[in-house]
């Protein structure tokens, strides 16, 4: 197991290439779209962050109202300090066909590897290929000058780069593909490409950061992801908590609703008062909607004290009552700064 | 929850009932359906609604197997699954009085993959593939290895049900976490045109796939495309590949008709497709696409399940009167009791709100979808971990 320590504020600094993942259905997209926002307006002087999709589901695309993206970098969102948001889907035969244009100047070649299945062959079948070339695209958008080189004294194009990756499910062997891949293709580019990568996800300039809701399954598949990462020998950011709703009773009351305790005549009394028939059939429904709550407050609690276990900072983000638009995101993103700076990763 | 709580809101009750009612009980006794498919988004209970379903049906008197592709460890200890040995288990615990029996295993993607081989291969052959490093990859970690060896198993799961007199008459599956809920289906034929595709074929033997007439035209093309492989991926890489697909070659037959075999099982009037969503965006539009995909492909297509519906028990209080009275009651600055009152008030006002967002995301998928048969599932306020549990969602999925 490699550095079990939790992330602290130079690590944050330091840290260019942010990969988010989590169980299907915590809103992985929507907090990696946060994260961007965040990072984009997270000090005075602007910032240019890179989000990237690597399933071609078109999250990105719905989630900040913006046409279907492609493989060309596209400026999807501004901040406030001047900051702004590139979004791309990334495409693993696009990527391929960039790669060997740019290494090999293919020219008639690429037809011909096409005609005969081998790009196919290469992005959807070989495998670790296709994940090679899709955080390969990133990679080589980390290295990118503003001039468009890959080396030299100009700044680098983006601050930092989001992706939206893989759920916790696959994200080990996504991540590691390389190294699998570099056993596979012992020689040539493609081994010396997945050598490059893996050096990059395993330096401090990569975080691992996983998505989950206070529910037994996504907990479980955080704490096990957490596990496989490290042994993998990669660094965990930051555990995101989505989708938490504050409790509606205090709690007294909640002690009192899980036991079944709560004053029914009293209640019944209180909401007379107030002007509502408090029919039998309506205070029962009350008390019920009030043990359910309870009860759900309870599982969470649980789950959010296993997270704590872990050691790793917990950021705890809203359930948007509204859904997710290109507005609640803002406000999400607005949180997740907050939040940062609560658990002592910014100041 | 019953219809009469809905009465707050009697928009959504029509809307309801416009969309056909999934009938899992009539299913469940069909006995010419003897195979369901769970299928949906990640997330979203598929693993649940196929142990629930399976419990159900043994308790109604099917012999039921259920397989499982990656539950949640106190589901896989629900069913008795403490071991992930790729073999049916008995589970025990249930009610066995209508003389059903229920099987459950968790599938193991790289094993099942292994007894293919050997079953298929001469053992010398079998040896050799299961050494060669390409082999160990595609088994581990090809995108749709798990989609191909689930359906590998219910292909065998079948067989076993039908060669035994006494055997199973309904077979549940689960489906993978993938990408998308199509790469299940889409799975057998992506491996199928793998080994079967031009590519592999120029790499094993690259005479035979540039064919004798256009050797000399084709022939420089093939030398172009195996010396740039051979740039990009290395000698090494393209040998093991060829090493492979040559050992491959002698069970080639074998994988292309298993696939067709299972699509062909899967495409038959035994079988049932239902589609499993979670009442939010996504998963819905993920249902969509899924329901279209299995009408388009003309696929037996059962219905939609809705998992974890909010629940409204006290359904004759709008939202915003409760949240009305909650505010006169705070501001009243009455005993611990009008706090209380208006604590339950807000809540009730909240559990209302998420419950008719929910309806409207489900009647949306109704409405581009009138004839698909659904089910609304309430939430459970627990965790599923054991058979009671399993039985309470069963009952649920039956409906009120």
């Amino acid at each position: 197991m490699s550095d079990a320590r939790a992330i602290d504020a130079a690590d944050w600094q330091r840290a260019r290439l942010h990969v988010v993942t989590g169980k299907g259905g915590t809103g992985k997209t929507t907090v990696a779209s946060a994260l961007a926002l965040a990072l984009a307006s997270a000090t005075d002087s602007p910032k240019r962050v890179l989000l990237a999709e690597v399933e071609g589901r078109q999250g990105l695309s719905q989630t900040f109202d913006v046409p279907p993206l492609g493989t060309e970098e596209t400026r999807i969102a501004r901040t406030k300090p001047g900051g702004e948001i590139v979004g791309l889907s990334v495409d693993a035969k696009a990527a391929l066909l960039e790669y060997l244009q740019l290494f090999y100047k293919l020219g008639r070649a690429g037809k011909l590897l096409e005609k005969f299945g081998a790009i196919d062959f290469a992005t959807t079948i070989a495998p670790g290929v296709r994940d090679v070339l899709v955080i390969g695209k990133l990679y080589e958008a980390n290295r990118r000058r503003k001039d468009g080189r890959h080396r030299g004294a100009s700044p680098a194009a983006y601050d930092a780069i989001v992706m939206d990756a893989p759920p916790t499910g696959r994200i080990g062997r996504f991540l590691s593909v390389n190294s699998e891949v570099a056993d596979l293709a012992r020689v040539g580019p493609i081994h010396s490409q997945a050598e490059s990568i893996t050096d990059l996800l395993e330096s401090e300039q990569t975080l691992v950061h996983i998505v989950t809701l206070l529910e037994e399954m996504p907990v479980q598949e955080t704490i096990e992801a957490i596990r496989e990462l490290r042994a993998k020998d990669l660094r965990v950011g930051i555990v995101f908590v989505n989708m938490v709703r504050d409790p509606l009773l205090d709690d007294v009351a909640l002690e009192q609703a899980r036991n079944g305790r709560l004053h029914k005549a009293s209640i019944s009394g209180q909401l007379a008062d107030a002007g509502v028939k408090a029919s039998p059939e309506l205070v029962d429904g009350l008390l019920q909607e009030a043990y359910d709550h309870a009860h759900r407050v309870d599982l969470e609690s649980e789950q959010l004290a296993l997270l704590e276990e872990t050691g790793l900072p917990l950021v705890l983000l809203p359930a948007l009552p509204e859904g997710v638009d290109s507005g609640s995101v803002r406000e999400l993103a607005d949180i997740l700064l907050d939040e940062l700076e609560e658990v002592g990763l910014t100041r | 929850m019953t219809q009469t709580k809905e009465t707050a809101h009697p928009a959504h009750v029509r809307a309801a009932q416009a969309a056909p009612h999934l009938d899992i009980d009539g299913m469940i006794a069909d006995r010419g359906v003897e195979v369901v498919v769970c299928c949906g988004a990640g997330g979203v209970g598929k693993t649940t609604t196929a142990a629930a379903l399976g419990l159900r049906a043994a308790e109604a008197g099917r012999r039921v197997v259920v397989l499982t592709i990656d539950p949640a460890r106190r589901l896989a200890q629900a069913l008795g699954l403490s071991e992930l040995d790729n073999t049916p288990r008995p589970v025990s615990g249930f009610d066995t009085a209508a003389g059903g029996s229920l099987d459950a295993m968790m599938l193991d993607m790289k094993r099942t993959f292994d007894e293919v081989v050997l079953a298929h291969a001469d053992p010398g052959k079998a040896e050799q593939i299961l050494a060669n490093p390409f082999y160990q990859a595609v088994s581990s970690s090809f995108a749709g290895t798990q989609e191909y060896m689930a359906m590998e198993k219910l292909g065998q799961l079948k067989a076993a049900a039908d060669s035994a007199p006494d055997g199973w008459d309904l077979i549940i599956v689960d489906t993978p976490p993938s990408r998308s809920a199509l790469d299940f289906l889409d799975a057998p034929n992506r491996l199928g045109s793998f080994l079967d595709g031009r590519f592999i074929r120029l790499l094993s033997a690259p005479a035979k796939a540039s064919g004798r007439a256009g050797v000399k035209v084709f022939g420089l093309g093939v030398q172009l495309v195996s010396s740039t492989m051979t740039k990009i991926l290395g000698g090494q890489f393209l040998s093991d590949v060829q090493t492979f697909v040559a050992a491959l070659d002698t069970m080639f037959g074998g994988f292309r008709e298993r696939a067709d075999q299972t699509y062909r099982l899967l495409s038959r009037e035994g079988t049932s497709f239902l589609v499993v969503a979670a009442p939010e965006r996504d998963a819905l539009r993920e249902a969509s696409y899924f329901v279209d995909r299995l009408q388009a492909d003309r696929m037996p297509l059962s219905g939609l399940v809705v998992n974890r519906m909010g629940r409204v028990s006290a359904g004759a209080l709008t939202p915003s009167r409760a949240l009305a009275v909650a505010e006169a009651l705070e501001d009243s600055g009455g005993p611990k009791s009008a706090e209380n009152a208006a604590g339950l008030l807000r809540l009730h006002a909240a559990v209302v709100t998420i419950a008719q967002r929910q309806r409207e995301l489900a009647e949306r998928f109704s409405r581009s979808h009138p004839d698909v048969p659904v089910v609304q599932v309430p939430a459970l306020n627990r965790d599923v971990h054991d058979l009671d549990s399993l039985r309470e969602v069963g009952n649920a999925l039956a409906g009120p």
